[in-house]
This record gives structure tokens, C-alpha cells and sequence, in this order.
């Protein structure tokens, strides 16, 4: 085997820094366009798209996108309700699929077995196949409010978050994190005379913050993202998430580009943010998945 | 009998209950609902009472009947030929109420071949529909066979030791965590007609050679360049999963392969792929059903058009169940759609099974 001399390697370092860096370039220049472009008026945007301007802060630069942005629509309340549609369902998702998934690998209880594969049978069943009928039947279901029994949820917070709670692939991951556990841990409590409650509350969960991260960014990026479901059970403009607030943008006749692109901008920024500030938890619990294996 | 449920059985039902049941309620009972619908005439609001229809629903989508037109004949029994073309009679005399075809009426054409003198038509109940199908097909087979390649590739690219790779691992994952609405409307700049992105990059490339495509307003470009898009933002979800896969595979495997002094294409083809088999399996499936749920992309980018050249299933099931507040005709493609995800889960798992 030929050995690589120092020379050599350090050439081959270069080339290999080249092509990750062509890499990131493909996957980054949309973002990057998206951003500046926020920043041009709708003429100049639309010209620089034949020339490296066009992921350049020059020209003509402001934030005037911005202030048009939102006075052509609430966004305020638009992000508003997107994050506490999506914080509220993550943290009932968290409680509830951890809860079953508790029940379902430490307690012993007729029909578990049946009951958890039909609960892993529902994982091929894609949301898109069952949404349209689910939209009849949400337009009927029944609710108990401040005036009294209601029928319907169309239009309401609690359409848009109740059906999302739980779900097959959550309950799944932290069974599967739970039976790693040590069981000894568990029975220790039990024999001290521990309610189950407090052994999920006080010694499970404690140690299950990777999965608690895994399934919690998930979830995050599904409810968040979420465009089709909200699409068709919400009209009133109150309780709008981001992606359905798009349509006031881009359904204008002239649809005005700097804007949308600062629209774009206001709600992709903080995602990123968080993503990049938690992608040290995102990789720790891929690599825990893989030391399993 | 209460008396026989142990201490164990009620606490594990309890704190099963809250997650099964809104499993049972919001997917299982939907999910049985939609079989229920396809079989009626259900609609979103409707002063009629819902009717029972039987399989009326399933005939008006997916009936097809082959037909061949034979050319119409003078009196000595040759072809009519006009303009160097020869002449048919008109389909609609078979499709519309012809007593002698009951099995076309209502048909239309979806395509037709040359055979000889005659002409072989396929006809469909709904031509739309058809290409739906055959466009999720399609879309699903290139997307999952190109998108886990490139997954892997890049997952062996940002498998090594270097500084600052974390950097990149961050970069390539990116796009996931971006909303597709909003990188659909990124990739409507890349793909626009003119001085587009893409056409302004492939002219430069070209030095100017290339002459500007309208990426999405051409029937020939539309499908593939909405793939290439989908590819771009879900590579990096898969490269993570291949990342997981390589992760799982011994060291000393590799080591002992560089003591045997193997090449590194020996070494990915008996160490890395054998070591990934599982995780091709968890990917393939993955992907082939994040595919076939495509939605978004057409509905920002080019709303099925142009012809029908990118209309997909789960956007004829929101135009029929939402658009046009047909619950049962989007309930009936939403059937469809589950029962072909269901048999290709169970294909692929019945090929892996005979391989290991």
C-alpha cells in the first residue's frame, strides 16, 4: 500500500475542504437569496436574479420589506399562535406518549400486547390519507366550553392541536429508549413502595432527557411546519398559524416579493435559531441510536 | 369484574388511556371512517341525506377500458385518408350513450398507439386521476432511489475526521428543519422562466450557450424539477439516519480491512454495505412514504399544471374532499393512496426478509 506523503495529504485535506464546501454552498444559497432579497425592493429583487448579486447585500438596502410586512398583515399574531400551537401540542405530546409508553414497557396489564401493536400498525398510516375524513369529522365533534356543550371545531385552537397529541413513531421512541432502562432501578422503587406515578414522574423520566430532546424535535418541526391540516380546518384570521398567514402575501394579484421574502424570513429565522442551538442534543441522541444498534 | 383487576392493571390502563385513545380517536377512527366514506356519497355540508353508492366511487376513479378504433372505409373497404392522416370516427360516438358500449360511457382518452391501420385507445373514467397516479409513481421511484444515494454520499463525505466538520453537518441538515412552504417559494426563483437562478447559472456555465427553460410552466420539466427540490430539502434527514448506520459498524472491521489492504471501494463493499443493510431497509421505507404523501410543493409551485403534469394523489384527495367539499370522493383517493402504501411496506419488507 502506498503511504501518503505529507505533501500529498496536505493537497487531498484541500480537495476534500473543497467539495464539503460546494457542498454546503448548494445547500445554503436558497437561504442565503432568501434573506437578502428581504432586504431589496421588488425590482431590484427580481433583476439581480441573473448575476452573483443576487445573494449580495447591495443596491438599494433597507428594511422597508419589513415594516410593509407587517402592516400588510398581523404577523404578530400569526407567530403567536404557531408557537403556542406548537409548544402546547409538544408538551402534551411529551406527557402523553411518554405516559403510555411507560405503561406499556414497566406494567403488566391485559390486552397490552394487542393493544401496543395496534398502536405500531397505525405508523404506515400517513396523516394526508386520513385528513379529509377527519375534516367531517371534526366539523361534528362535540365540546365542552364556557357557554356549555358546543358542536364543532372547526376553526379553533383545539383542532389544531388535540388530533396531533399523540402518535404511533413518539409512543415507539420512547419505548424503546424506556426498555433500555434498567429495570433493577424501577423494581428498587417498587419494593420501597413507590406509586407507579412517581416512579414515571421521579426516577423514569428524570433519565430520559435524549429522548425527551429526540421526540420534542420532532414533534417541534411537524407542528410547526404544519401547512395542509390548518390550511383547511382555520379561515378565521385570529387563530392562523405562519404558514397559512402566507397566503396574505402571495395570494395578492401583484404578488409583492420583497415582502414575502421578509415574510419568510420573520418565520424561518427563529427555527434555524433553535435548530442551531440544539443540534449538539440533535446529534448526541443520533449517536445514541447508534451505539445501540 | 373489578375484583380481578390487579393493582398493575388499572394504573397501566390509566396512564395508557390518555395516548391510546386519541390514537383510536384521531387516526384509527378517521381511518376506518375514510373506508366508510368511499362507499357513500358523503358530502362536507349537504341538505341531501348520505346515500349508500356500493363501489361507485372506486369505478369513477380507476375504471379503464381499451378500445380500438378501426379507421373508417370507403366503399371498396380501404382506409379514408385525409391530409396524410387516416380517419377515424369520433371517440364520443362510443363514449356517449351508445347502447352497444355501456362499458365506455362517459370515458375519456387518456392515451393511444398506432397499431397497423387501427388505433388502440386506453380510456379512462377519470383521466386526471390516472395521471395523478402515475406522477405519484414516479415521483415516489426516482425520489427514493435518488434521494438515498445522495443521502449516503453525503453521509460518507461528513463521516470523517476533520476540523470544523461539525460545521457542515450543520449546514447539510439546514434545509430539513426549513419549512417546505417556504422552500418552495425559494425554489419558484430558481426555477423562474428568463433570467431565473438555474438559467441564469446554467448560461453562465454555458457561456451563454443555454437558452432559458420555464423549469415549471413545461410539461417535460415540471415533475423533475419539483423532485430535484424535494431531494434537496429531505437529503439531509436520511443522511442522518445513514450516519446512525455507519456509526453501528465495527472499527475493527475496518481495520482488519486495511491490514488485508483492501481498496476503499473494497472496503464500502464488504465492510460499510453489508454493515447498512437495516438501515437501507429503515430508509427506503421511510422515504417511500414521505413521498407518496407529496402536497405541499404542488400546491405552491404549480397547483397540479401545467396539463396535469404534476398532479399527484394526496392534491386530487384536497381538491375533491376540501375544494369541492366531496368528502367521499377525497376519502375514496385517500383509501387508494393508504392501500398502495400498505402493499409496497409490505413488498419491501418481504424482499428484506428473503435476503437476510
Amino acid at each position: 500500500m502506498a503511504l501518503v506523503t505529507p505533501d500529498n495529504h496536505g493537497l487531498r485535506l484541500w480537495t476534500r475542504y473543497a467539495v464539503l464546501l460546494l457542498v454546503a454552498v448548494i445547500f445554503i444559497f436558497p437561504l442565503l437569496f432568501m434573506a437578502m432579497s428581504s432586504l431589496k425592493p421588488d425590482q431590484q429583487l427580481l433583476s439581480d436574479t441573473n448575476s452573483l448579486r443576487a445573494f449580495l447585500p447591495v443596491g438599494d438596502i433597507s428594511f422597508q420589506n419589513y415594516s410593509d410586512a407587517f402592516d400588510r398583515a398581523p404577523i404578530g399574531v400569526f407567530v403567536m399562535n404557531s408557537v403556542l400551537i406548537t409548544g402546547a401540542t409538544v408538551l402534551l405530546t411529551l406527557f402523553v406518549c411518554s405516559l403510555a409508553a411507560f405503561s406499556f414497557v414497566f406494567l403488566d396489564w391485559a390486552g397490552r400486547g394487542l393493544i401496543f401493536s395496534v398502536l405500531l400498525a397505525t405508523l404506515i398510516v400517513p396523516y394526508e390519507s386520513i385528513f379529509i375524513p377527519m375534516l367531517l369529522m371534526v366539523s361534528q365533534l362535540p365540546w365542552i366550553g364556557f357557554e356549555g356543550l358546543e358542536w364543532g371545531w372547526l376553526n379553533t385552537y383545539r383542532v389544531q392541536i388535540i388530533p396531533f397529541i399523540a402518535d404511533g413513531l413518539t409512543i415507539f421512541l420512547f419505548v424503546q429508549y424506556f426498555k433500555d432502562l434498567p429495570r433493577e432501578l424501577i423494581e428498587a422503587s417498587r419494593v420501597e413502595g413507590a406509586s407507579w406515578w412517581m416512579i414515571y414522574r421521579r426516577v423514569v423520566m428524570p433519565l430520559s432527557g435524549p429522548v425527551i430532546a429526540t421526540a420534542a424535535i420532532l414533534k417541534f418541526l411537524f407542528m410547526y411546519n404544519q401547512y395542509l391540516w390548518p390550511l383547511m380546518v382555520v379561515q378565521a384570521e385570529e387563530i392562523r398559524p405562519v404558514m397559512v398567514g402566507l397566503g396574505y402575501f402571495t395570494d395578492q394579484l401583484n404578488v409583492p416579493w420583497g415582502e414575502v421574502m421578509a415574510y419568510l424570513t420573520i418565520i424561518t429565522i427563529p427555527v434555524l435559531a433553535f435548530y442551531l442551538s440544539l443540534q449538539r442534543m440533535f446529534i448526541a441522541s443520533v449517536a445514541s441510536t447508534g451505539v445501540k444498534g | 369484574m373489578a375484583s380481578k383487576l390487579t393493582r398493575s392493571n388499572r394504573a397501566g390502563w390509566l396512564m395508557a388511556l390518555p395516548g391510546a385513545g386519541l390514537i383510536a380517536t384521531f387516526i384509527i377512527l378517521p381511518f376506518f371512517l375514510a373506508f366508510a366514506f368511499s362507499l357513500t356519497n358523503q358530502r362536507l355540508v349537504s341538505p341531501n341525506p348520505t346515500e349508500y353508492v356500493g363501489f361507485e366511487n372506486y369505478s369513477d376513479l380507476l375504471g379503464l377500458a381499451v378500445f380500438t378504433l378501426e379507421p373508417e372505409r370507403d366503399e371498396a373497404g380501404n382506409a379514408v385518408i385525409k391530409d396524410g392522416e387516416i380517419q377515424y370516427p369520433r371517440l364520443r360516438n362510443f363514449t356517449r350513450r351508445n347502447p352497444d358500449y355501456p362499458h365506455l360511457q362517459g370515458k375519456r382518452e387518456w392515451f393511444s398507439w398506432q397499431s397497423g391501420e387501427n388505433r388502440t385507445v386506453v380510456l379512462a373514467s377519470d383521466v386526471v386521476f390516472m395521471r395523478a397516479l402515475v406522477n405519484t409513481f414516479l415521483f415516489v421511484l426516482v425520489v427514493a432511489q435518488v434521494q438515498s444515494g445522495i443521502a449516503l454520499g453525503l453521509a460518507l463525505l461528513i463521516n470523517q475526521k476533520l476540523r470544523g466538520i461539525s460545521f457542515f453537518w450543520a449546514v447539510y441538515f439546514m434545509p430539513v428543519v426549513v419549512s417546505i412552504i417556504v422552500v418552495s417559494i425559494l425554489w419558484k426563483f430558481i426555477y423562474s422562466p428568463g433570467d431565473g437562478l438555474l438559467n441564469s447559472l446554467l448560461s453562465w456555465l454555458t457561456f451563454g450557450a443555454f437558452s432559458g427553460i420555464d423549469w415549471l410552466g413545461n410539461t417535460a420539466t415540471a415533475l423533475p424539477s419539483i423532485m430535484a427540490m424535494s431531494i434537496w430539502q429531505g437529503v439531509g434527514f436520511h443522511m442522518v439516519i445513514w450516519l446512525a448506520g455507519l456509526q453501528t459498524i465495527s472499527p475493527t472491521l475496518y481495520e482488519a480491512a486495511e491490514i488485508e489492504g483492501s481498496s476503499k471501494w473494497q472496503t464500502f463493499r464488504y465492510v460499510t454495505w453489508p454493515g447498512l443493510r437495516n438501515t437501507a431497509v429503515l430508509i427506503l421505507i421511510v422515504i417511500t412514504m414521505q413521498a407518496f404523501a407529496l402536497f405541499a410543493q404542488i400546491d405552491v409551485m404549480t397547483s397540479g399544471g401545467p396539463l396535469d403534469s404534476t398532479q399527484v394523489l394526496v392534491f386530487q384527495a384536497v381538491e375533491r374532499g376540501y375544494g369541492k367539499q366531496d368528502i367521499s370522493g377525497g376519502s375514496t383517493i385517500s383509501v387508494i393512496l393508504f392501500l398502495i402504501v400498505l402493499c409496497i411496506s409490505i413488498l419491501q419488507r418481504w424482499l428484506t426478509r428473503e435476503k437476510t
